[in-house]
Formats: C-alpha cells, structure tokens, sequence
C-alpha cells in the first residue's frame, strides 16, 4: 500500500498543513488593516505557496490528488474566514481606537468658549396649543392633571361603562400591547381613563370635589390622512361637585370656545351618545374659516364639531364609589390637534407629526 | 341611514320644509350627514306608446321610432332595441332637463329629425339599468300622455342620510325617525295597520320551531307562506329601497328588507323545501363548526377568540334536523337561501342577545345590517308586527301567496318592561332646568313612554320595550333626562358657567417643564413630535438593550414597538429635514418613552373582577434634544444642560463616563457622559455625542451631533435633585481677590472633583472656582493634563490682605494634592 516515488499523498499533507500554519501566523500577526491586506496577499494570493501547492496538485495520481485537494479547499477556507474575522476585528479595534482619540472629557469643557448662535427655535404647534387650552382652563379654576399613555382594561373601557365587547368599543379600535393577559392593556384610545384614576384617587383621599382638566396623547388604530392621526392629543375636562348640570356644562363649553377661539365663535351641543355620560352631547363651534356664514370646510353648515360632552354617567359614579345622590358632575373631551387644525387652517393634520421644519418654524 | 321623507311621511303628516326638518333632526340627535333630492327633473317626462318603428339607411345602432305621447305622433331617433310597438315608453320632450343634468334637444341624424329622446332607468335617475328603455308596458296607470312621474306614483323626495348614535337602536328605521319628528312637531304619529288573512294550513303542520340556546336566543318566531311567485318587487318598494340605499333582489328578501328598514326589526327568510327537514332550531354552535354563509365564505364557529370576556359562544340557526343554515342574527346561510324556484317560504323572526352577536360579529369580522341592529338591541316584542308586516307585503307582491294559519313562538326569558319612578327635581338637577312633572310627561310621552302621575313632582315612566337603552333605576334615571332634554331641545337649555373657590393651576413639575421647553427654544431649538409607534430594529441598532414593549395588532410593521428613547425619531427628524436642505437643525421632543412592567411596583386593576391586576408598562417623560447645526458638539449640548440647570436652580449636576467604556446606546463612547445629581445621587440623564457610526447610518447630518437627554420626573423632582436655595444671600461690599492656579491632574480624575477639593479648602471667602483653561501636551506628562483655574476670594466684612489671600491658595493647592493627586505647576 506504501506509495513511491514523488506523490506520497501523506508528504504531501503534510506540507499542506505546514504551509495552512504559517499562513495562519501571518494572518495573525497583522495589526493594522493594511498589513493584513498584505498578510492576505501574501498567504492567500496568486503567488501565495498555498496557490503554488494547489497549481502542484495536477501532479498527483487522481486518488491522492482528490484527497490533497479535499484538505487544501479546507484550509485554504478556514484561513479565509480567518482574515475575514481579523479584518472585522481590526476594523473594531480601528473603530474605537478613532473614537477614544476624539476623546472629550465634558468635565473640562470651559463653557465660556462655547459659542451658540442667536436664533431662537420655535415650540411645536401641538404643544403651544396644549399650553393654550391649559391656560384658558386654568383660568376658568380647573387644575391639569395627566395619566398613563398604557392603560387597563378596566381603566380605558370597562370603568367607562364599556365592557368587554361593547359595540361602543367599535368606536375605539385600540391597539393592545403584549402585557399581562391577551387584549388587557392597551395604548388609551381616549384620555378618559384619567377621569376615573381622578375620582378613584379623590375618592380615597376623600377630597372631592374634582375640577381638572386632562391633556395628553391617546391612540387609536386608525389610517393616517388628512384629519386623522393613529397617535393624537386630547383634552379632557372632569368636574365632580354638588349641584353641577347640564346647564354649567354647556355653559363651560361656551366659555372655553370663545376664550380659546375668539369673541365670534360660539358652541352648540348636540344630542348624542357616549357610554360613560348620560346625557351626552356633541359640541360644534361656528366655523373658523366663514364664522358661520357656511363655507365648503363645514359643508355649508356654518358649524365645525369639535368634540364630545356629557353628564357623568350613574354606572361610571358607581364604579369609581362615588355617591350620585350627592355630587354630580360633567366631562367633555376634544382633540388638541383638530383645535390646532381649525385655528391655523392646517391642511393636512399629519404634517404635525412630519417634524419637517419648514412647517414648524411658521409657529 | 337614509330616509326618504316621503317613507317617514307613511307615519306622520310631517310638512315642514327641509331646513326646519333637517335642525329638528340634528337637534334631537339624529345627525344629518347630508340631505338629497331625488325624483326631479321628470315634469316633462311622459308615458308614450310605441306606433312604428323603421330602420334608418345606412345606421344599425339607431332606429326611427314614432311614438303616441297623448296628442299628436312625434319622431324619435332611438338606440335602444328593447322594445317593440304597442309598448309604453317614456319620452322625454325636447327642452326636458333630465336628473343627471342633460339637456334634450332637438336633433338630426342620418336624415332623420329626433323630437326628444325615449329614456332608460338610469338616465332618469329611477334605477342602474342604462341597458335598454324604462319600458312601461303593464304598469298601472301608464298611458299615452300621463306624466311618468304620475304613472309611477313617483313625487319629488328629499332623502335625509343620518347618522344615528348606538344608543337608539329604536331609531335606526323610518318609523323610529319618523316617531321623534312628530314628537318635536307635535304631529299624530302611527305605524302601518297591519291586517293578515291566514289562508293557508295550520303552521304547525308545516314546521317545527326549537330553541335549545334560550340564552343567546330569547325569542324564535316561525311563519310559513306558500304558493309563492318569487320575482321582483312591486316599483315601489323597489324604489323605497334604492333610495335607502339597499339593492332590490327579490319580491321576498325585499319584503324582509324593506320591513328591516321600516320597523328595525331583521327577519330572515328561508326555502322551506330547501332546509333539509322543514323547521328551525337554535343551538350553540360546536366547537370547530363550519358554516358557510351566504358570500360562500366558510366560517369556523365556537372557538373563542382573544380578549376579554370572549366565549367562544356563537348562535347557529338550523333545519330541524340540527343542520347549520345560518349564523343567528348575523348572516343566512347559502344553502337555503330564497331561489327564482321558491314557492314556500318560512319567515324567522328572532331576538338575540346583543352582547352574543357583538362578540360574534367582531371576532368574525363580520358585521350586517341585521348583525348591527341585534348588537344594538332590538325590540324582542316588535317581532310579531315584523313578521306580520313581511307576510302582508310579500302576499301584495305575490297574489296567490297564502299565510298559514298560526305562528310558532318560543320564548325564553324575556325582560319585563322598565318602570321608573321619577321625580322632576332629579331631572332638573342633571339638566338646570325648571320643568313641572306633566311637563316631563308631555316630552316623553309622544315617544312611547308612558306616564302616569305619581303623587308630588313625581310620575311613574313605562319605558317602551324598544328602548334598552333605558335602564332600570337608579341609572335609567339619567336616560331618561336625556330623553327629556332631547325632545325638550338641548338648545333651550340655559347657559351657566360654574365657579368654585379653589384656584386654578398648574402642578410645579408641569409648570417647570414648560420652562425646559422655553429654555430649549431659546437656545435655538425646534420643537417636534415624532410617533411613539416605532420600528424596534431602529432602537436595536442604536444599541438599546431594554427590551421593548410590543403592539399585539400593530398597523405595520415599522410601528409595532413602543420607542424605549426618542433617540430615533430625533435622528429620522433630523434626516427628513437634511433630505430637504433645512439647516441648522436643533431639535428636542418632551414625551413619554415606554420600558418592560416592573414587577418590584404595584400593579393596576386590569378588570371588573379586580383580581391580581397586571403591571404596566413603565413610562418615562424625557427630554431629548440633538444638536447638529453648524460647529455643534457635546460642549455644546452641555451648555443646553448648564442654561436648563441655571433656569430651574438645579445645583449640583455631576458628569461621569460611562464605567468600564460600556457606550451608552448610540452615543459617543468617550464625548459622552450620565448626568447625575450630585457626586452620588440619582442619574438624570446623559449629555454628550452621538456616535458618528449612528449618525451616519441615519444619513441625520454630516459632521458631530451634540445629545442631551433628561428623565424629567427625576430631574424635576425636588426630592431628588438639589436646588439651589431661594433663601437671598447677601453680596459683598468689599473688593475681591482673583488667584490663577494651574494643577497637573490624572486623566482619570475629573475636573468637578478638582474644583471640589479646591473649595472644600476655600471655604466660605471662596467666592467662586471657575475653570478656565486646558492644556495637555508637553511639561504636562503623559495621562495627564494641566487644569487652569480661577479662584476668586472675597469677604462679606472686610478687604482680604495680600497674605490673607496667598495663604488660601496655599491651602486650596494643599487640598488639591492632597485629595485628587494634583501637583501644581
Ligand atoms: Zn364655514
């Protein structure tokens, strides 16, 4: 079975795996990207030896030839993935080595030489307006209060009067998160849920009356366009106290419409239905764009909605505690984006949320 | 919803005019969505019979035809080929404008004078068939020379498109609109006399009717008609229905349909020799069951779907042998649907349980008009007058039609009618008003409710079986004040603007947080809002390693994580902006960013069972600021740090590396630092740089971009990060003493430290240390940097003296040595 003369595959294996080893050193040794460009030429180029012994393979008998060529297609592969390991390496290394020259320790910033350039930026529209809304309320005496962006069940329907498969739901298609139990925890379609986090709170500490307003972002899974945004902002307006009626309820939407909107726009309400106020109202104010003379924006009506209202249902004083033989009490709710659309005539709500600013700088 | 006046008008003499009728509608919540004329534009549309017709030399797509409109012949060129002589036609004569707004005049063609035009169904605006002519051949009334309008009964109609709430399922249906109208107008109101001659045999020979599901199917009636003719419907109910908006199929679906429309109440109607035994029975559908509907759509039954209160209980109708042929109260199925061979048709009239065909439908997806209605609620004793009515109409479109004598009625548990005792008061203190018992009587007493004085103020209410909306006491109190304020006119109720004695106000965290906002603007920053829906590989390539919070049914895919940092809205918001050639780009959000529940906190009631609750997301109010105008760096977003720090008196803020050269996600390794209050305190944030890699891999600007992120409710909060006391100390009227001192320092010691020890030995005649120069290079060695600072002494009472001042500085550059290994050079 020993083989003679000059093919003996096993010499020939041999030299394979000494010429692998080196190759491997000179791989190794590289320290810079470009001494391992050099260490790849070198062990793995057209003149490399490995490139030599594959050429020298055509001498063999086909059985040692096959076998030696099996073997240097694995070696020639392992130092290939070899120098693709040190080049990532190196270039890591090369990475941070970069960063840690452009090294600043902020401790020692003399803040004297730092220079900034005197142009003043611009607030959001939707933040103004929140501020806006905020100060007409607070004015009107209503504290702000604001809750979680994540909400139960319990908190975002079911204390609202919508339990579970309501049809009232359909009103809210809701995005649900991947919390606790299938469908419990979803991102608030409304920023009703503070309502009863308020008189739960009011309700423990025994200090109603409540007189608060609740801004802030809600969710609903709908398509953006032009007058619809899945992530939008509300307002919501909670009074719990004795003797409160429809009759300050409407007188209160009033107000804040012509606070907010000018002494010319005036508020409606219209009949209508949410689980969680009985009697509930929509309000419509005169439309800003022909103060009433009817236009195409508000189809001709004069009339543009704005949000809803309503006396705060039985069911929701029962879920919270709260005894409706003594308070009562009215909410309402609009959409701080849809104000901010109708007082500047915002074409298209999503350039609120484009960030482009060309758009923002005009505010 | 749309109503044509004329249908609610079966119901009530309404005659007032469209603008009146459309604020009363408004007014008493049935939302006018839109408001159309139909029926127009026919004045000059007449009945004319067909005397001749010849080809026309030359032309075969166009005919001359010489019509009879009541006088004398006139000459038509016509295009149309369904029709032949002796046939009545409508003729619209030259100067007619037709509905859809075409001018007829007078033309020639090949030699041939048209003297107006013979129209189709869809040209005058009666139906979709633009095929052939409106041929009018065998309808009542038709003759040469009476009006088209006329011979079809056709009258100018308004049709009111309304919107009405889920609270009134008794006004989703002409009778329902037509029954507010006459209460706010003060008008007699009826519903149609109903009269059935039950000709046929005995319906109990002909059917069976079981309930086994009573709880999802309270109440299952059963009629059965024969020798019917199935065709189409009579003209006027196919109208009736075109202008509501429905598609006219046959003389018998359209009677279930339109008395859906009219009543509210779904009916369905089957083959009776279709159903493969001849009866109906309800049950629970099986687990895994198949039912296929009439769109051919297989639809798998009895498996629960996800979210609360989800049972998996869904109601299938079947044929008495317990095969499925429907879905209850959502959807028939195709295998006994009515055919053109039909002749005996059974008629199920059924209440459901609203919240049953809620969860159905909705994990379906699949919701009907009768689906909508059952969810809403229906009234389970309208059945009888539905059914009858469905009956009545199909016999009028079938003559030959019988009724079999006899209905089969299965009841379940069904409500007992709603009483309240009400009190005037209680409605006068939700709503502000004044008014009198009788007077809350007369409001609600024209829509069903009936009234019966109970001694006092008060009245006992029946509360109409179509109205579930009404609850019983002590909640149907606040129902019906809504009821009494809608027909009373919420327009008519006061105005009043309530005060109290607390102040109105801003918290302190969301007052101050106004003043970052400020502070930020001032310093040349643009305020955004980008989404809080993001893509997580975003995130995950900044190298945030949280985990995120993910949306169960996102809307796409790069919106299905809660961001865990606003770092990638702002590097997007900065791209968008280059992509434009914007400059000069500073931007910061304040919002909510979203991490994991954290289970060391209390966890929030999650249902009405109470139970353990579920924990929350946690939510964090940052603020987050990029920097990247021109020459922009960390110096710079230090400074934005520093002028915040300045405006809300926050004194103490410490930067240190991240430890052990972890990067913080995103940022700079070594341009970066937490932010931390005091040498040991809370972390408020970081400040710093973005990593050029990130920077560059979100094409967000093309040189440094400084970064600085606060946790607001830790940066605010003044329990955790120090303020500088509101107490005023006095100043000095005494001149003070500035020593320059250089220390070489370890790179390893930061230069707060430094100044720590230098004031810590100055005590109180240290007014202030102020760093004012760097250097490293050469005499500095190696790891180290020399630190310039600026002391500055001075007394409260009196001139320090040259020695005074030489020994402080000996004793802070002894501390210097001392605690932080400085030399001085
Ligand atoms: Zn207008």
């Amino acid at each position: 079975m020993a083989g003679s003369g000059a093919s003996d595959p096993n010499r020939t294996l041999g030299d394979l795996d000494a010429l692998a080893a080196a190759a491997a050193r000179t791989i190794e040794q590289a320290s810079t990207t470009a001494e391992l460009e050099r260490a790849e030429t070198a062990t793995l180029g057209r003149r490399s030896p490995l490139a030599e012994a594959r050429r020298a393979l055509g001498s063999l008998d086909p059985e040692a030839r096959r076998e030696a060529g099996r073997r240097l297609n694995d070696l020639w592969s392992s130092l290939e993935a070899l120098v693709a390991r040190s080049r990532a390496e190196l270039a890591r290394q090369e990475r941070v080595a970069a960063l840690v020259a452009d090294r600043l320790d902020l401790t020692e910033v003399v803040l004297a030489t730092v220079r900034s350039p005197l142009r003043r930026g611009h607030r959001h529209l939707v933040s103004t307006t929140r501020d806006a809304l905020e100060d007409v309320f607070v004015a009107m005496g209503f504290q702000v209060a604001e809750g979680p962006e994540a909400e139960t069940d319990w908190y975002n329907f079911e204390a609202l009067n919508i339990p579970p498969a309501h049809p009232a739901r359909g009103m809210y298609d809701s995005f649900y998160l991947e919390v606790g139990e299938p469908e419990t925890v979803v991102l608030r379609t409304h920023t009703s849920p503070v309502q009863i986090r308020l008189m739960e709170a009011a309700v423990a500490a025994d200090s109603i009356p409540i007189h608060a307003v609740i801004p802030g972002r809600c969710y609903r899974r709908d398509t953006a366009d032009a007058s619809h945004l899945p992530v939008f902002h509300q307002v919501e307006g909670l009074v719990v106290d004795e003797g409160i009626t429809f009759a300050d309820l409407a007188g209160t939407i009033e107000t804040f419409t012509t606070a907010y909107f000018g002494p010319k726009v005036h508020a409606r309400l219209r009949p209508s239905y949410f689980p969680f106020t009985e009697p509930s109202a929509e309000y419509d104010i005169t439309c800003t764009l022909c103060l009433g003379a009817g236009c195409r924006t508000c189809s001709g009506t004069g009339w543009l909605e704005l949000g809803g209202c309503g006396m705060v249902d039985p069911a929701v004083f029962a879920a919270v505690g709260i005894d409706p033989e003594v308070w009562s009490g009215f909410a309402f709710g609009f959409g701080i984006d849809r104000c901010a659309q109708m007082r500047h005539q915002v074409a298209d709500m999503r350039s609120l949320l484009e960030s482009d600013v060309r758009f923002l700088r005009q505010f | 919803m749309r109503a044509p006046l004329s249908w609610l008008q079966d119901f009530a003499p309404i005659e007032a005019d469209v603008d009146a009728l459309v604020d009363a509608l408004d007014d008493l919540g049935l939302i006018v969505e839109g408001v159309e004329r139909v029926g127009t534009g026919l004045d000059q549309v007449v009945v004319s019979r067909v005397l001749e017709i010849s080809p026309i030399a030359g032309a075969d797509r166009i005919r001359r035809v010489v019509v009879d409109p009541g006088g004398e012949p006139v000459e038509i060129v016509c295009g149309a080929f369904n029709f032949d002589v002796d046939d009545l036609v409508p003729l619209a004569t030259v100067g007619t404008v037709l509905p859809n707004g075409m001018e007829i005049g007078r033309r020639r063609l090949r030699g041939v004078t048209s003297n107006g035009m013979l129209c189709s169904g869809r040209e005058l605006g009666l139906s979709d068939d633009g095929e052939g002519l409106l041929v009018l051949t065998g309808t009542d009334g038709a003759a040469p020379g009476v009006p088209l309008a006329e011979a079809l009964g056709i009258r100018p109609d308004v049709v009111f498109d309304l919107t009405v709430e889920g609270n009134r399922p008794d006004a989703w249906c002409m009778a329902g609109v037509a029954r507010d109208l006459a209460a706010r107008f003060k008008l007699p109101f009826a519903l149609p006399e109903v009269e059935l001659e039950a000709a046929g045999p005995p319906v109990e020979t002909l059917a069976s009717a079981v309930v086994e599901a009573p709880g999802l199917c309270p109440r299952l009636t059963v009629r059965v008609l024969d020798s019917v003719v199935v065709g189409p419907s009579p003209r006027w109910m196919a109208r009736r229905l075109v202008l509501a908006g429905m598609r006219p199929i046959n003389n018998v679906v359209d009677a279930s349909n339109y008395v859906m429309l009219e009543l509210g109440q779904p009916t369905h109607p089957y083959d009776l020799d279709r159903l493969g035994a001849p009866g109906l029975l309800v049950r629970r559908a099986h687990p895994g069951e198949v039912v296929r509907t009439l769109d051919g759509v297989d639809r798998v039954l009895g498996v629960p779907g996800r979210g609360l209160g989800e049972t998996g209980e869904d109601c299938v109708i079947c044929d008495a042998d317990g095969q499925p042929v429907g879905i209850g109260g959502i959807f028939g199925g195709a295998s006994s649907e009515i055919a053109e061979t039909t002749t005996r048709v059974l008629l199920e009239t059924a209440a459901f349980d609203p919240m049953a065909i809620a969860r159905t439908s909705k994990r379906l997806a699949l919701r009907t008009e009768a689906s909508a209605r059952f969810e809403r609620g229906v009234d389970p004793f309208g059945i009888d007058r539905a059914a009858e009515r469905v009956c009545q109409l199909v016999v009028a479109s079938a003559p030959g039609a019988r009724v079999a004598a006899g209905v089969l009625d299965v009841r379940g548990d069904l409500p007992s009618p709603v009483r309240i005792t009400l009190g005037a008061h209680q409605v006068n203190r939700l709503l502000g008003t004044e008014l009198s018992a009788s007077e809350v009587a007369e409001l609600l007493g024209p829509i069903g409710f009936r009234c019966t004085p109970a001694g006092g103020d008060r009245i006992v209410v029946v509360v109409p079986t179509n109205r579930p909306d009404v609850r019983p006491e002590p909640h149907g109190v606040a129902d019906l004040a809504e009821e009494v304020a809608r027909l009373y006119g919420y327009s008519r109720i006061e105005r009043r603007r309530p005060t109290w004695a607390t102040p109105g106000g801003l918290s302190t965290y969301q007052a101050e947080r106004r003043r970052v906002r400020e502070v930020l603007v001032g310093l040349g920053a643009d305020e955004v809002w980008t989404s809080s829906l993001v893509d997580e590989r975003d995130e995950d390539r900044l190298g945030v390693r949280i985990p995120p919070v993910r949306i169960t049914n996102p809307m796409a895919a790069d919106q299905a994580a809660l961001r865990r940092t606003q770092m990638g809205g702002l590097l997007r918001a900065l791209a968008w902006n280059r992509d434009r050639r914007q400059g000069d780009l500073r931007l910061f959000e304040v919002g909510v960013v979203f991490w994991p529940p954290d289970p060391s906190q209390p966890p929030t009631r999650a249902g009405s069972e109470g139970g353990a609750g579920v924990h929350l997301p946690v939510e964090r109010e940052l603020v987050s600021a990029v920097f990247a105008a021109d020459g922009d760096d960390a110096a710079v977003a230090l400074s934005a740090l520093h002028a915040l720090a300045e405006e809300l008196r926050v004194a103490d803020l410490r930067l240190r590396p991240q430890a052990d050269g972890a990067a913080l996600p995103g940022l700079h390794p070594s341009r970066s630092a937490v932010v931390r209050s005091g040498r040991d305190g809370p972390v408020v944030g970081t400040v710093g740089e973005l990593d050029p890699a990130v920077v560059a891999e979100f094409g967000a600007a093309s040189g440094r971009v400084g970064w600085l992120e606060l946790d607001l409710r830790t940066f605010l909060h003044r329990d955790l990060v120090s303020r500088r006391p509101e107490v005023a100390r006095p100043v000095s009227r005494y001149p003070s003493a500035d020593v320059d001192v250089a220390l070489s320092v370890d790179d390893a010691i930061p230069a707060d430290l430094v100044a720590d020890a230098l004031r810590g030995a100055g005590g109180e005649l240290l007014e202030s240390v102020t760093l004012f120069d760097v250097f490293r290079g050469p005499g500095v060695g190696p790891g180290r940097r020399s630190l310039a600072f600026r002391l500055r002494f001075c007394a409260a009472d009196r001139t320090l003296t040259d020695a005074e001042v030489g020994e402080l500085r000996a004793r802070c550059v002894a501390a210097a040595e001392d605690e932080v290994g400085a030399s001085l050079r």
